[in-house]
């Protein structure tokens, strides 16, 4: 069983999205933190001071512990923004700008 | 005609926001209905993105009629256009017209009114003004999560994220999970996520039997609570979920990602049974220490808090005259009592702002309900606590602000021998609850570790906001009467 078949997901035309350089299946409709835990990722940055890896916390907007690069522009949360076919989606080291 | 209607803006498409809606646009209110997510249904019916193709969503949802009869009641007001759905505006802060003074009653030509600012989409580079001759908050509530060693390891993710990720994306973290911390939204994480194919090892809940038997008599006000509860049984049975009743997570162990986790027995002082600690491998931890209402709004407005939620009368208002709060907003208690309190809310709005007063709602069925499950409710809030010590269970090393990485032992060095005696100025000397998130997650935990009470933060706006938007005129003339 998985949450696809559970609710009998007739989902639309997947379609790819870049993470980190390689390619990764999407499905229409999903966040990017809902397309990079359905590729088996579960960090996508690494924090200002320790380096630390991060990922999703929260789920709904409010941490801000899953930020991520997306087509050049750092801070965006993975877990509102919908991936977008052909998207760039980056790990974002730190502030996400050069420093 | 329609255009003389007044207009109610409902913040939040919830239980409570939806209920709301339904109730005013009945009584010839236009509802504008604002939320930053792209469907309705908030955190208890939040529905699958449409491209994912559910054809069965109800097999991850409660109490399906219910929300069937919600859709269907909006998408009626949508086509009759007595209600207009904002979908993806985050909402950062309400003003009240200061031009003018009064109660905002329909029949007074003077009467003030609202600007409701929203940033667009999830980028939150636009924004708009709203405007309104009454505002209904029903913001619902974020999950409180109290930190331990290991929190911040990509895997642990808060219960109702995990959810809100299953509901809405129809995804997964990983395949074993453990479930932990305290509360009613513990079972359906645990039984979603068996439903969906995770393997859920264990059910780990601070909170003992005792704890419910001393409250039974407000539980058991609420047979249909309690039946809950026991489906909720079952199917942690039939899924084959261990439930750890009196116990805690005291570590979550992994190098670049979570790979276990370590949960002791609790003993009869609230500290780990020496000689009980058993590691549960798992790829995910979902955690959380209950709910905290979204006040910000409120608070912006000049609403009365009453702790850590929105204070409201019988009708639902607060203490500002055109401003009403419904949901967990104003108190955490579930579903189904924000789907009263939304209905008590929509009916007095309408009223009150055509100038009449609402059917005495102590009367209504709503309101009985109400009563009912805000006993219930607070039954549970007593039954349902973290460890009495759990602060002692967060080494010095244990990152307490997830934004700023603030460790405990800096909080506790601020304490001890800088002399912070209130979590202001603990945050001061810290930076502990100045990121990004406002504080939201770590406040508890810093106020735990620090030993000061937890006041609610100011924060404003409701959202880091760009700072062209503060300057932004406001365009939108306000709507006619
Ligand atoms: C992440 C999460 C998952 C949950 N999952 C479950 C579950 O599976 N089962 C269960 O029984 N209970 C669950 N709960 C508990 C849940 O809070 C209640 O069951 C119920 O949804 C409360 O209804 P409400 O209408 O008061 O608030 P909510 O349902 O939380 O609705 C509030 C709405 O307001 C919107 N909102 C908030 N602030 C703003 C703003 N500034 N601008 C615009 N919109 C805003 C939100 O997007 C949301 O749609 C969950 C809670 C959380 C936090
Ligand atoms: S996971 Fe918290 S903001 Fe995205």
């Amino acid at each position: 069983m998985n949450p696809l078949e559970l609710v009998r997901a007739r989902a639309g035309t997947p379609f790819t999205v870049r993470f980190d350089g390689r390619e990764i299946e999407a499905l229409p409709g999903r966040t990017v933190a809902a397309v990079l835990w359905s590729a088996g990722v579960t960090a996508w940055r690494t924090t200002r001071d320790g380096g630390r890896p991060r990922g999703v916390f929260c789920g709904i907007g409010v941490c801000f512990d899953c930020l991520v690069t997306v087509d050049g522009r750092p801070n965006q949360r993975a877990c509102l923004v919908p991936a977008e076919p052909g998207a760039d989606i980056r790990t974002q080291e730190g502030t996400g700008h050069d420093e | 005609m329609s255009e003389r209607r007044p207009v109610l803006a409902v913040i939040g498409a919830g239980p409570a926001g939806l209920a709301a809606t339904l109730a005013a646009a009945a009584r010839g209110v236009r509802v504008t209905l604002i939320d930053s997510g792209t469907q309705a249904g908030g955190q208890f019916y939040r529905q699958p993105a449409p491209g994912l193709g559910a054809r069965r969503p109800q097999a991850l949802h409660h109490q399906w009629r219910t929300w069937e009869r919600l859709r269907t009641g909006l998408d009626t007001r949508l086509a009759d256009g007595r209600v207009t759905h904002l979908t993806d505006h985050h909402v950062c802060w309400v003003e009240r017209d200061s031009s003018v003074e009064g109660e905002p009653v329909r029949d007074d030509p003077a009467a003030p009114g609202f600007t409701v600012h929203a940033l667009l989409g999830p980028e939150q580079r636009e924004s708009v003004a709203i405007r309104a001759h009454g505002v209904l908050l029903a913001t619902g509530a974020y999950e409180k999560v109290l930190p331990f060693p290991g929190w911040t390891l990509p895997g642990v993710v808060t219960a109702g994220g995990a959810q809100a990720l299953l509901k809405g994306g129809l995804t997964l973290p990983g395949r074993t999970a453990v479930v932990a911390g305290t509360g009613p939204l513990l079972l359906p994480v645990a039984t979603g996520l068996a439903a969906a194919g995770a393997r859920v090892v264990a059910l780990v809940e601070s909170a003992g039997p005792r704890d419910f038997v001393r409250r039974s008599r407000s539980l058991a006000g609420a047979p249909d609570k309690l039946a809950e509860g026991a489906g909720y049984a079952a199917r942690l049975l039939r899924h084959r979920v261990s439930v750890k009743a009196r116990h805690t997570v005291l570590e979550a162990h992994g190098v670049e990602r979570l790979e276990s986790v370590t949960v002791a027995a609790l003993g009869p002082d609230g500290r780990p049974r020496p000689g009980t600690a058993l590691r549960l491998p798992c790829d995910t931890l979902a955690v959380g220490h209950g709910l905290l209402p979204h006040t910000d709004l409120a608070d912006g407005l000049g609403c009365r808090l009453d702790g850590p939620a929105v204070r409201v009368d019988d009708e639902q208002r607060t203490d500002v005259p055109g401003v009403w709060a419904a949901g967990e907003s104003t108190g955490v208690g579930g579903a189904a009592l924000s789907l009263a309190e939304g209905h008590l809310a929509g009916r007095s709005a309408a009223a009150r702002l055509h100038g009449t007063a609402p059917d005495p709602a102590r009367r209504t069925r709503a309101a009985r309900t109400r009563t009912r499950l805000r006993a219930f409710s607070e039954g549970l809030a007593g039954a349902f606590a973290p460890p009495a010590h759990w602060a002692e269970l967060v080494t010095d090393e244990t990152v307490v602000c997830r934004c700023e990485e603030v460790t405990a032992g800096a909080v506790r060095e601020a304490v001890g021998s800088l002399g912070a005696g209130d979590l202001r100025t603990v945050k001061l000397l810290t930076r502990a609850g100045m990121g990004w998130c406002q504080g939201r997650m770590c406040e508890s935990g810093v106020a735990g570790v620090a030993g000061c009470a937890a006041t609610p933060a100011r924060r404003l706006p409701a959202r880091p906001v760009p700072l062209g938007m503060l300057a932004a005129p406001t365009d939108d003339p306000p709507p006619a009467r």
